[in-house]
Formats: structure tokens, C-alpha cells, sequence
């Protein structure tokens, strides 16, 4: 550990860092801008600059950039160096030359960087006395606002867009002072992940255009630590709440998972907790059949009286995207043999699975930032940048491995970003050719831009190809027969990269609808461990707790309920879940049919909440507080950001434990809160046992006050209901949590589960976060919060019967198989509620390789008439190259599109060959 | 005794440039037959090193020492590349021009010699948009070049080969500066790279590359040929060979010379310049084209040389004079100078950037008559900003010397500006 010397006092700081990291890690303040923690040194902006000693007799020193230059043993600077001091000054002043003087109106004013480092320098009048230089905005799509004229050239846009996260259509243009960030014309940024450019940009450049439509100010915002729901990752999220309305969701920093960055689809996928389309209060179908609006305590009074009779004959349907208390207090009430996971048969099936292989593999299920440490990594199966696009992100920084351990070699630092990309060569083909990453899935994803070359595959074939690649491995894995000489030299590329590799990582999941393809990705992983590998195996999840939904177990999928409501069922309680996004439409009709009475709770009126007789409002991630399990098996605590005041909007956990209280069912006498139930899980599910130690529980004080969720700043308390009273309201209580919904509390960093949002005295913007870790960019203070519920199975590494290869894909003449294509925008049930997101997804079509559509005598965008167990689509064909020979894309989860069970073989024809030209989907 | 000509020896201005039978036959291409056929890259290197050849594109670092960085052996990094830098860009110079022009397989031999000492697997000629005669001289050449097995495979059967192709660049200042310029190539924004690493370990596509300048590359071959002594013989102080000196500004006769490294500036102006034209009188003049410090009139007998230049407060540059006289506003000059620099700023770090941009907008206020109190403690506070290690490449550093020196130097001109509220040569 060297130690440095900063005006004089000795300090130690880690191996390896640069001057401005270790000094902002030692809890020093020094303005920054181009340096970011997860994106590292350019020297762009000059304005950490030090004044540095050659050694204790050097009184003269010079100034040196603090991000550029290496804290060595022995390193003597000074912060407080006079001319250091006016350099930093007039860095600051040079950048605030063009910035115009808009903060009341700019979006980013209170949580600025650019407002917080010209402060911090002491910046105050300005010279330049001359005219501003002026750019037009662009139109960026409808998640990112763009303000050019206030942009300080920190070229951390870009830099995020390009090198991390893979986008190609941000760039700078221009020249000297007139450096434009922007696309090369209007139109909406292409890449995933542009919401984060809000949170890269230091200023109000790149704003969060949502937010804009329901502008409030961070020190306005009551904020809370929550999880995103939008898919299987489990990013840690901050959503914003002011006058009842979720205003916006921003990254909440987790070392291990997320790290600093979000998806738009986590980050703008909000807003259906606003939707006019939200059940606020219990609704029941009366006589004339029209639902009606009925009180909490008439509905609880008569679901008492009807479950009381009955407890043998309720059926539970629980849901992947509920969390675990909610499932958990479903399966309570109807017990354990009747509660049914909201999913067909076959993805519950899958989602069984795949929990049971990560169970017994000895391979470690990787953190996300695992992933984003892995130096080689074969993807099997999976679209990574559609499924869990965070996951793709991790998957993208595999190349900067490699990057950083070949320029280590010619002693450049992790923390020089440009050098080692530039050192990299990693525009020339020779590098892709070498590149560790590879993947084998039935289509091209977004990801084999850096991947090397293969050619998409059946998922038979994918899982084929898994299975040599274990064989090759190690010969205890079965062999595959009848491998093509290609697929086997492939295999041996592969599996000579994985063992090369230091911290390999294996990438499948039931996206493809294959069981087989997860085995094969399980018996690589396997492979690899029995090799003394340092192996992760990592799954993708599709939905916020399907992991979670897993590990519970269920007596079956919905078509097993069917079976046993078939045989006789007085009710039926569906959790959160819209039926008919999973099954096709006539076995959830036969299931509601066969049951007497269809309980819904929910958050929005969807089909299945229709077709109830009685649909409860179920409170949405943002009104609640439970736990998710993500694809990894980490369990994390999400936490209530607006309370829903007098509307009958419940936690379904607590729904639950009122119907089985008015019941009369004993077990829920003790749930007062949501500790109880969490201890009542632990007992009944020992797999959750550390679900109740992840975050403090709600009897949990600091310094004997609780963590106040809005800020200290916190404007119009007295005032903002004064509309309607103007006594000042007394707080809601939160007996859940050791949040409070006020400005009062513990003034200090709270525990890091339970971190609000990040602030610190002149530090009000997102960069905030450095104060709450251990180093800078390093895990929070505390540790980063969640607990892993699946750890490497210590139980021999030998491969299991089961585990062979299915015999090769063979195309079959006038039939295709049809497989799920999978849309980062539309994909997801709650997210696409969202404008922006539904502007960005695509209408439901079919994709066929242009040869198989010219076999049908189509063209791009002719209708394709496609018939599948009995049921006839009518679509759109899109062409699509990068599909596997003898495959058809379906994509599923869009708005208009029916469930469909997939893969599955279908018939297609053209069109033209068909009588009439109805309505694009034809139900038959 | 007449100072011996090398450089520009065959170079007849107004006249077409020798072709390589020409060349040939004023002992072209001996150099490149006797280094690939008697000496090994390192004795290259090694006559080099002690010729006490200094880089002539502005900055004088040993070239041998320089080539020297490039990691050789068996578990080198390859290829390796070698970069002739003939993006000529600095205000006031056309030496690098006059070379490519008039004597190209000169430049193309230097060039393939420098390969070999550093064992370059290829070569580009990095060339400046607007040379245009020059790409045609370099082209012409190039092809006589390879077709007498000069470039190519197993060149003159030595068993090294090397690939030349000539690049032009598309256009600006910037692209000279040698790590913006191996982005460049490599079809990226012309911004420069942090260093270290230095392009030598880390260079072209991530590979050791070497990056001279034109006039560096053309004394080689006579190095080779003739000896570091020879070399080193021919200057008048401590630096070694001859010079391409130029002058322009109110001189009689404005021009280029290759003169011995060190005469000094007196005489290139009163005797090859024929002194300043009647009327003019001689207040200072940028030694080595618009990037260094003005030296003022009473330190005209300095040497033109690194050292002596260094120490009389400038730099030697690239050794193009460009005089100010009497009659000529000083801060219109100095305007002038830092509204091109502000325009070629590549936009990457901020004192280069905004600073620049300032500086030359307050420039131009108080050149108008619109000058305030304190605007030139602004403009001093601003050079100083632009200080060693303060940017991020020395575009500013070179941008701040004319503008420093001339606050310093020609005080009274800007302070006369801002109390008179005019510019008093209007």
C-alpha cells in the first residue's frame, strides 16, 4: 500500500490508482469533470489539477493533472497550492464562457455537477464579457432532452455512448471551441442505454425528457431505495415522488449489481404507476355485469364469507413480476399444493430448471459486475441486449479485459481509459477475430458487434454446440454425434478461449424456450470447474422475481390450475398477472370459466382483471415494499416511494393477509407488518432464510430516528395540500420500513439498503455517490445490499444422465419453426405503458430469412399468414438475415399480440394466396 | 569557406525534381544499399545517436534516441510502423515542402532507412491536404521507387521489406501533432493521446510507431553515407548539420536557406534576407514559425540553434522567421496568430479550447478600440494557463509563447490600445 503525502500529511492509498481517486477516495474534495469512476481518466478537462513536489525539498513543484497521474509511493501534492487553487479557478471560468446562465429553468439545476464544481472552485464573477457561442438542439427521441448550449465539452456523453455501452449514432463534431455532441441529424438515440447519458452528462446537456413532463426538483423529490421491475437483473433504481406522482426513476448504485447505470427500459418504463388505467379501488362485477367500485372493507367483508366456507377449493396463481411476500402470503392462503406459478407450463417449467441447475452447479451464478470482470464469455441461446439489457452492458466490457490485461503488459494503468482503448487497436478485424466473447443463439443480437464470428443456430443446435464445447473441455462430458467439422473446430475455439481465460463466464437462459440449451451451458460451466476453472454460470431471468417464483416452487403452471379448477374450484386468486400474457386466450377463458368466482388483484385493469369478479388494487413496486430475487439468486429489498394516501391501494401481501384474516385463516394473526411476514417465510422456506437480514427492519433507528425519505430541502411541506387543507397533514405512517415519508430524521448515511438517495454537503448531483462508498467507484459503505440465496454446489462435478445432446436441427419443407424474438422496447408487459417505450417498440410481424420469404412469394412488409395448434396470425414479414436456415421470429409480449408457446412449428403462406384481407391478427 | 549545401542540394527551384535516374546519379539511393547491405538497424541507430541529429519538425528531441524506444527482438510487439510526418502545417513554414517537392526521393530513401533502423514492418507519408505538387512529386516518385525495388518485398535482395503509402491528410493543424496524427490514420478524430504511453511503445493501431518529421527523415541518408562526424561537423554551435531557415515579414527578400544549425538570426536577416525593407525597421520576429516566443531586437546575434534559442527565452521550431517591423500593430499580429490557433484547437481540453477562444475575442476587443481595464491581466492570466503540463498537447503551449512574449515584450503597443481605445496604427 503506497502512501502519498497531501499538503504535507502522509496517507495510505490503494495499489494502482490515480491522484484524483485516491484523494476523492481519502474523502478529499477536487473538482472533476471528463474523470467518472466507472469510465476513468481521459485528461480532457483539466480541472483536477494539484501541485506536485519531486520531494519534501521541492518547494517550487509543478501542477499536474490529479486524474493523469499516478498516486505512487511516495507522491508528494498539494490540494491547497495557491496556483493550483487559481488554475482550478480559472478552469472553471473557461468552462463557464459559453454555459449559459439558465440554471432556474434548466432541468439539472440542483443536482448539477457543473453547478457543484464551479462552486467548490470559487468561481463567482465572470470576465468573459463577449457573446456566447450558440448550437441548435436536436430531437433525441422521446427519453433524452437536448440543451447543446450548455454543454462543457467533458466529452463523458460519448465516451459512455461509444466505449461502454456500444452506441454508434452519438458522436462530438466539430472543432475548438464549437465541438457539437449530438447525432448526425435528428432522430432517437438507437443505443439502450442513452437514459444514463443524463446522469454521465455533468450538466443540463442530456436531460431526462419524462421527467420534463412532470418537472420537479431533486431537493423537491421524496425518493426511496428500490429495484427495477422491468426484467430479471435486478438493477437498484431510485424512483422520485412529489404531490403522489412518480416522476422518474434514476440509477441507485450497487457495486455488485448495476454498478452506475441503468437501461431506458428500467429507467423510462415507470410510468404505468400513473396510468389512469390503475385499479385505485376494489371493483365488483354487479348484477348488470359492469364492474363497480365497492369499499376496502365491503370487499374484504364478502371475500371473508365466501373463502371462510370454501379454503379446500381456491386455487392461487402467483406471479413472476410479484414479490416474494406477495407469493408468499398467496401460497399461505391456499396452501402449498394449490398455488400455481402465473406462467404457462413450459416456462414455469424452464424457470424450474434453470433454478435447479444454478442450484447444483459448482459453478458460481456471477454478480452482474462479475460479468462485466469476465475475460472470456460464451453466450448460449440468449439475446442478451433484449432480454437483460444490463446484462449485455456487463457482457460488453468482457473486451475491455482483454484490453486492459494486454496494455498492463506495457505498464499502462487500468485508469488510463483512452490509452488503453487506443493501445487495443479495437477497430482492426484482426482484434474481432480474437475476440473471448461468443455466442450461439438463433438470431444476431446487438452484441456480436464485439463478438467473434458465428452463425446463428436452432436452439437444438446451440445446445449441440454447448455440449462439444463441454466436451472438449473435458472429456467426462458425453460427446456430441454427428457434429459438423465446422461446429467441432468452433467447439475447440471456444473451449481453448474458456480455459485460456482467468474468469470465465457461461451466458444461457430459457429465453429460447429451450431446456436443452441451459443444460448445455450448465455442463460447459461444469466442464470448465472441473478444470480448476474460476467459472460463473449466469442465467437471464425474464421477469423482476421469476427467480424468486422459482426457488418458492409451484404446484404447477396455469395449465395445470386449469386441470384442477376443471375439477372443481369455488375461486380463483390471480397475483399480479395478466393471464392472457401467457397462455393463449381459450385455456385462460376455459380456466376463469371454470372457476366460480375470479379474484384479481392487480395494479392495472388489463383483460384478465376484466373478466374477474371482483379485481382489488394491488400497490405497484413504487406504493410498496418486498423483496425480488434477480437471475443471479440475490434477494434485494425495494421500498415504498409514495405512500397511496386514502385510495384502497394495498401491498398484495397485505390484501392477502385481510382476505385471510376476515377468513378466519389463523396463520395471519401474527402479520403485522412486513417483518412478520418475511420471519413467517424463513420459517416455512428455509431457501429464504437471509431474505429478513437484508435490510434492517422497520423497528430500525438511527441514533433513535428513522431515514427520512425526503431531503432536508424539501419544499412546500406546509403548503403543498394547502388547496384542499390548510392544516399540514400528519406524515402517513410506514410501519414496513424504517423509512419515514418526511423531511425528519437521520441526517447522516443511512445503511446502504436503505439509502434514500445520494447527497452530501456540495455534492447535490448524482456524483454524490462517492461519498457513500468505501473508495471511489468502490462498493458502498457498509456493503453493496442484497444476499445471495444460490451459492456453488460443493457436490461432485460429474455430469449428470440426463445431460445429451438433442440430435441435430433438420429444416422441415413448408414448415418453419417459429421462435420468440424478444424486444428490449415492447417486450415487457408494464414497461411498453410507458409513451416513450411503446414509441420505440416495434408492431408485432414475423421475420423470415429473405430467402424463405421470397419462397413465399412475399416481400418485406407483405402479410404472412401463419397457422400454429389451430390458431391463425395474420403479420407483416420482415426480413431478417440474421436468423438461423429453416427459423421464423415471432416477437412476443408486444401490445396486440396473442401467447403464444414457443419454439413451436408453424405453417406460413403468403398472403397473396389467401381469400380475404382482414385485420392484421386473426384469432382462429 | 562556403557552408556546405546537403538537404537541398538538388533541388532547382522552378524546375522539375530529379527523377531517379537524376537522383541516382547525384548518388541517390547509396545510403539505402549500403545500410541494408553492411550495417544492421541498430549501427543505423547507432550513427544516428551520435550524428546528434535533433527532430526538425519544432520540438529537437535526439532522433536516435528516440528510435531507440522502439522495443526490437523476437517477443516484440509487431508490426511495427513508421510515420513521415509531412503535415506541414505551422504558420510562416514551407521547409518540408520545399523538400517534397523539389527532391522527393530524397525524403522516400530517408524514409525507407528510418524504417529499416527501426525495423518497420510499414510505412505511411502522412502528407498535408494542400501539398498537392508534393503528393504528385511523392507519387511519381514512389511508384519509380518500387518499381527499382526500393519499397516493397526484399528490398535490393537484403531480405527486408516495407510497404510506403503516402496518406493525405484531410487538413488540419492538429493532425502534425504525431498522436492526433496516428488517430487520424486510423480514421478517428484528429485529437492527440495522453502520454505516456508514448506512440513509440504504443502507437499506430496499438503498435511501436516511430513518427519523424521531412527534414528530420532527409539528413539520414547523408548520415549514413557520410558519418555522424561529417554530420555533426557541419553546424556553427552545438547542434549539428545544416538548417532550412526561412524569413518572411517586411524583409527584402523573403526565403528559404539550408544553412549551418546555429548561424545566427542577424544574419539570416541581413544578409539572406537582405535586410528589412526601406522604411521598416525591426522590432522582433518569430524564430521558428508562429508557435515560439518573439525574440526583440537586441538579442538578434542569437544563434539559431535549440540551446542558444532556449536560452535567449524562444524555441528554434521549425526555424521560420516571421519578422514584425515597426510599421505592423503588434497586437494585429499577435490577433492574427491566436485566431488560428484558436481554430485549430482540436476541442479536447479546456484551456485549449475556451482559453484560446477567449484569447483571441479579447484580442480582437482590444484591437477594435473595445479594450477595458484589466483585459490584459486577463490575456496574461490566460497564457499563463496554457503553461507546461497544463493542457493536454502543446498546441496551447505553442499558442501562449507568441502571445506571452509579446504582453511581455510589446506591453506599451497593448496598453496604448486599451487607453487610446484604438488601434494607433489605424
Amino acid at each position: 500500500m503506497p502512501t502519498i503525502y497531501i499538503d504535507n500529511a502522509p496517507y495510505p492509498v490503494k495499489d494502482g490508482q490515480n491522484l484524483l481517486h485516491a484523494c476523492l477516495s481519502l474523502g478529499f474534495d477536487i473538482p472533476y469533470f471528463c474523470w467518472h469512476p466507472a469510465m476513468h481518466s481521459v485528461g480532457a478537462c483539466r480541472q483536477c489539477a494539484v501541485k506536485q513536489f519531486k520531494n519534501a525539498d521541492d518547494k517550487k513543484g509543478r501542477i499536474v493533472m490529479a486524474c493523469m497521474t499516478p498516486a505512487a509511493e511516495g507522491t508528494r501534492i498539494s490540494i491547497d497550492d495557491p496556483e493550483a487553487v487559481a488554475f482550478r479557478k480559472l478552469v472553471a471560468e473557461l468552462l463557464m464562457t459559453n454555459h449559459p446562465h439558465d440554471c432556474p429553468i434548466c432541468d439539472e439545476g440542483g443536482e448539477c455537477h457543473l453547478q457543484d464544481m464551479t462552486v467548490m472552485t470559487g468561481h463567482t464573477y465572470r470576465r468573459f464579457r463577449f457573446r456566447k457561442r450558440t448550437h441548435r438542439n436536436q430531437n433525441l427521441g422521446p427519453f433524452v432532452n437536448h440543451e447543446m448550449n450548455r454543454c462543457i465539452a467533458c466529452y463523458r456523453c460519448v465516451r459512455f455512448y461509444r466505449d461502454y455501452a456500444g452506441g454508434r449514432d452519438l458522436d462530438v463534431f466539430g472543432a475548438h471551441h464549437y465541438v457539437y455532441f449530438g447525432r448526425d441529424r435528428d432522430g432517437a438515440l438507437e443505443n439502450e442505454f442513452s437514459g444514463n447519458l443524463v446522469e454521465v452528462c455533468p450538466t443540463g446537456v442530456f436531460t431526462d425528457k419524462t421527467l420534463k413532463e412532470h418537472y420537479t426538483r431533486k431537493w423537491d423529490m421524496q425518493t426511496a431505495p428500490s429495484i427495477c421491475v422491468h426484467c430479471g437483473i435486478g438493477c437498484n433504481t431510485i424512483p422520485g415522488e412529489r404531490y403522489g406522482l412518480l416522476r422518474c426513476v434514476r440509477n441507485r448504485f450497487n457495486g455488485e449489481v448495476n454498478g452506475y447505470f441503468l437501461c431506458d427500459r428500467g429507467r423510462y418504463g415507470y410510468e404505468f404507476v400513473n396510468s389512469s388505467n390503475r385499479i385505485r379501488q376494489p371493483l365488483q362485477r354487479g348484477d348488470a355485469g359492469e364492474k363497480e367500485a365497492i369499499t376496502r372493507e365491503s370487499a374484504l367483508r364478502y371475500l371473508g364469507e365466501i373463502l371462510h366456507r370454501n379454503r379446500q377449493r381456491i386455487i392461487g396463481i402467483g406471479s413472476p413480476r410479484a414479490s416474494l411476500e406477495a407469493n408468499f402470503a398467496l401460497r399461505t392462503l391456499v396452501g402449498p399444493d394449490r398455488f400455481f406459478a402465473g406462467l404457462s407450463e413450459r416456462d414455469n417449467g424452464l424457470m424450474a430448471a434453470a433454478v435447479k441447475l444454478l442450484r447444483e452447479s459448482p459453478a458460481r451464478t456471477p454478480s452482474l459486475q462479475d460479468v462485466a470482470r469476465a475475460d472470456a464469455a460464451l453466450v448460449l441461446g440468449e439475446n442478451v441486449p433484449n432480454v437483460a439489457p444490463m446484462l449485455a452492458f456487463a457482457l460488453r466490457q468482457v473486451m475491455l479485459q482483454v484490453e486492459i490485461r494486454d496494455t498492463a503488459k506495457v505498464g499502462i494503468p487500468r485508469w488510463e481509459d483512452a490509452a488503453v482503448r487506443d493501445s487495443a487497436a479495437r477497430f482492426s478485424a484482426v482484434f474481432i477475430e480474437k475476440a473471448p466473447l461468443f455466442i450461439s443463439a438463433p438470431t444476431e443480437t446487438r452484441l456480436c458487434d464485439i463478438a467473434a464470428p458465428t452463425s446463428p443456430a436452432s436452439p437444438d443446435d446451440t445446445a449441440r454446440l454447448g455440449f462439444a464445447v463441454a466436451h472438449a473441455i473435458s472429456p467426462n462430458s458425453p460427446a456430441v454425434p454427428a457434429l459438423p467439422a465446422d461446429s467441432l473446430a468452433l467447439a475447440g475455439q471456444i473451449a481453448a478461449t474458456l480455459l485460456r481465460a482467468e474468469r470465465p463466464i457461461v451466458v444461457s437462459g430459457p429465453s429460447c424456450g429451450s431446456e436443452k440449451v441451459m443444460q448445455a451451458a450448465a455442463s460447459v460451466a461444469r466442464a470448465l470447474r472441473a478444470a480448476g476453472r474460476n467459472v460463473g454460470l449466469c442465467f437471464t431471468a425474464p421477469e423482476c422475481n421469476s427467480v424468486g417464483l422459482a426457488m418458492m416452487g409451484a404446484a404447477g403452471g396455469i395449465e395445470s390450475a386449469l386441470k384442477m379448477a376443471a375439477g372443481g374450484a369455488d375461486v380463483v386468486i390471480v397475483l399480479e398477472n395478466d393471464l392472457y400474457q401467457r397462455v393463449d386466450a381459450a385455456s385462460v377463458d376455459a380456466l376463469l370459466h371454470a372457476a366460480r368466482r375470479v379474484i384479481v388483484l392487480d395494479h392495472l385493469a388489463h383483460a384478465t382483471a376484466a373478466q374477474s369478479e371482483m379485481a382489488l388494487p394491488a400497490a405497484t413496486f413504487a406504493e410498496s415494499e418486498g423483496t425480488l430475487v434477480n437471475n443471479e439468486g440475490r434477494a434485494q429489498r425495494f421500498f415504498k416511494v409514495l405512500d397511496p394516501g386514502s385510495s384502497s391501494v394495498r401491498e398484495s401481501w397485505r390484501w392477502l393477509r385481510d382476505i385471510g384474516r376476515a377468513s378466519g385463516f389463523a396463520e395471519f394473526t401474527p402479520w403485522r407488518n412486513l417483518d412478520d411476514v418475511l420471519a413467517a417465510m424463513a420459517r416455512e422456506l428455509p431457501c429464504f432464510g437471509a431474505v429478513p437480514g437484508i435490510a434492517p427492519p422497520a423497528g430500525f433507528r438511527a441514533l433513535g430516528r428513522k431515514i427520512p425519505r425526503q431531503p432536508h430541502r424539501y419544499s412546500g411541506r406546509t403548503a403543498m395540500h394547502a388547496d384542499s387543507n390548510v392544516h399540514e397533514p400528519q406524515p402517513p405512517d410506514d410501519p414496513d420500513s424504517a423509512l419515514a415519508f418526511s423531511m425528519e430524521g437521520f441526517p447522516g448515511p443511512p445503511p446502504p439498503s436503505l439509502i434514500p438517495r445520494f447527497w452530501a454537503p456540495g455534492w447535490n448531483s448524482v456524483q454524490a455517490v462517492a461519498k457513500f462508498q468505501d473508495e471511489a467507484g468502490g462498493p458502498l459503505r457498509g456493503g453493496d445490499p442484497g444476499r445471495r440465496l444460490i451459492e456453488p454446489s460443493p457436490k461432485s462435478v460429474d455430469a449428470a444422465a440426463d445431460e445429451t445432446a438433442p440430435s441435430p436441427f433438420k429444416a422441415r419443407p413448408g414448415e418453419w419453426l417459429l421462435v420468440p424474438l424478444y424486444h428490449v422496447f415492447g417486450s415487457e408487459e408494464l414497461s411498453v405503458l410507458s409513451r416513450g417505450v411503446a414509441e420505440l417498440a416495434p408492431k408485432p410481424y414475423l421475420a423470415l430469412r429473405p430467402e424463405d420469404l421470397q419462397r413465399l412469394g412475399a416481400a418485406d412488409g407483405d402479410e404472412i399468414e401463419l397457422t400454429l395448434n389451430g390458431v391463425t396470425l395474420r403479420l407483416p414479414a420482415k426480413s431478417a438475415p440474421g436468423l438461423a436456415h429453416g427459423l421464423a421470429g415471432l416477437p412476443v409480449g408486444l401490445p396486440g399480440m396473442p401467447a403464444v408457446s414457443l419454439p413451436a412449428w408453424a405453417v406460413l403462406r403468403g398472403a397473396a394466396t389467401t381469400e380475404d384481407g382482414g385485420s392484421p391478427i386473426v384469432k382462429g | 569557406m562556403p557552408a556546405e549545401i546537403v538537404l537541398t542540394r538538388n533541388i532547382r527551384p522552378g524546375l522539375e525534381p530529379p527523377d531517379l535516374k537524376a537522383y541516382e546519379r547525384a548518388g541517390g539511393y547509396q545510403a539505402l544499399r549500403k545500410a541494408l547491405s553492411s550495417m544492421t538497424p541498430q549501427a543505423v541507430q547507432e550513427a544516428v545517436k551520435k550524428s546528434g541529429l535533433r527532430g526538425r519538425g519544432g520540438a529537437g528531441f535526439p532522433t536516435g534516441a528516440k528510435w531507440s524506444f522502439v522495443p526490437l527482438g523476437s517477443d516484440a510487439p509487431r508490426p511495427r510502423y513508421f510515420i513521415l510526418n509531412a503535415d506541414e502545417t505551422e504558420p510562416g513554414t514551407f521547409k518540408d515542402r520545399h523538400l517534397l517537392e523539389g527532391d522527393p526521393h530524397q525524403i522516400i530513401e530517408g524514409t525507407i532507412v528510418t524504417s529499416y533502423a527501426i525495423q518497420a514492418d510499414v510505412a505511411f507519408i502522412f502528407l498535408r491536404w494542400e501539398y498537392r505538387k508534393a503528393a504528385r512529386a511523392l507519387e511519381k516518385a514512389l511508384s519509380e521507387a518500387t518499381a527499382a525495388g526500393y519499397l516493397g518485398k526484399n528490398i535490393l535482395g537484403s531480405g527486408y521489406s516495407l510497404p510506403l503509402h503516402l496518406h493525405v491528410s484531410a487538413g488540419r493543424y492538429i493532425c502534425g501533432e504525431e498522436s492526433a496524427l496516428i488517430n487520424s490514420l486510423e480514421g478517428r478524430r484528429a485529437v492527440p493521446r495522453a502520454k505516456p504511453p508514448h506512440p513509440t511503445v504504443c502507437g499506430h493501431w496499438g503498435k511501436p510507431t516511430i513518427v519523424n518529421n521531412v527534414e528530420t527523415v532527409a539528413n539520414v541518408p547523408h548520415i549514413v553515407l557520410r558519418g555522424p562526424e561529417w554530420f555533426a561537423g557541419l553546424s556553427l554551435g552545438a547542434d549539428s548539420g545544416t538548417k532550412l531557415y526561412s524569413a518572411s515579414g517586411r524583409v527584402k527578400k523573403p526565403g528559404l536557406w539550408e544553412l549551418p544549425m546555429g548561424t545566427p538570426l542577424r544574419e539570416i536577416i541581413e544578409q539572406r534576407a537582405g535586410g528589412m525593407q526601406e522604411g521598416f525597421r525591426f522590432r522582433g520576429a518569430l524564430p521558428g514559425g508562429a508557435s515560439t516566443d518573439f525574440v526583440p531586437e537586441d538579442r538578434m546575434d542569437v544563434k539559431m540553434d535549440f540551446g542558444s534559442l532556449e536560452k535567449a527565452g524562444s524555441r528554434l521550431g521549425t526555424g521560420a522567421l516571421v519578422v514584425l517591423d515597426d510599421r505592423t500593430c503588434p497586437v494585429g499580429m499577435v490577433l492574427n496568430l491566436e485566431r488560428f490557433f484558436a481554430r485549430e484547437s482540436c476541442g479536447w481540453c479546456t484551456p485549449c479550447r475556451d482559453g484560446l477562444a477567449w484569447t483571441a475575442r479579447l484580442l480582437q476587443a482590444i484591437e477594435e478600440g473595445e479594450g477595458r481595464p484589466g483585459d490584459l491581466e486577463t490575456l496574461d492570466g490566460l497564457a499563463k494557463s496554457m503553461g507546461p503540463g497544463l493542457t493536454f498537447c502543446a498546441l496551447a503551449l505553442g499558442a501562449a509563447e507568441p502571445l506571452a512574449s509579446a504582453l511581455r515584450l510589446f506591453r506599451d503597443d497593448f496598453e496604448r490600445h486599451v487607453a487610446q481605445k484604438r488601434c494607433p496604427w489605424r
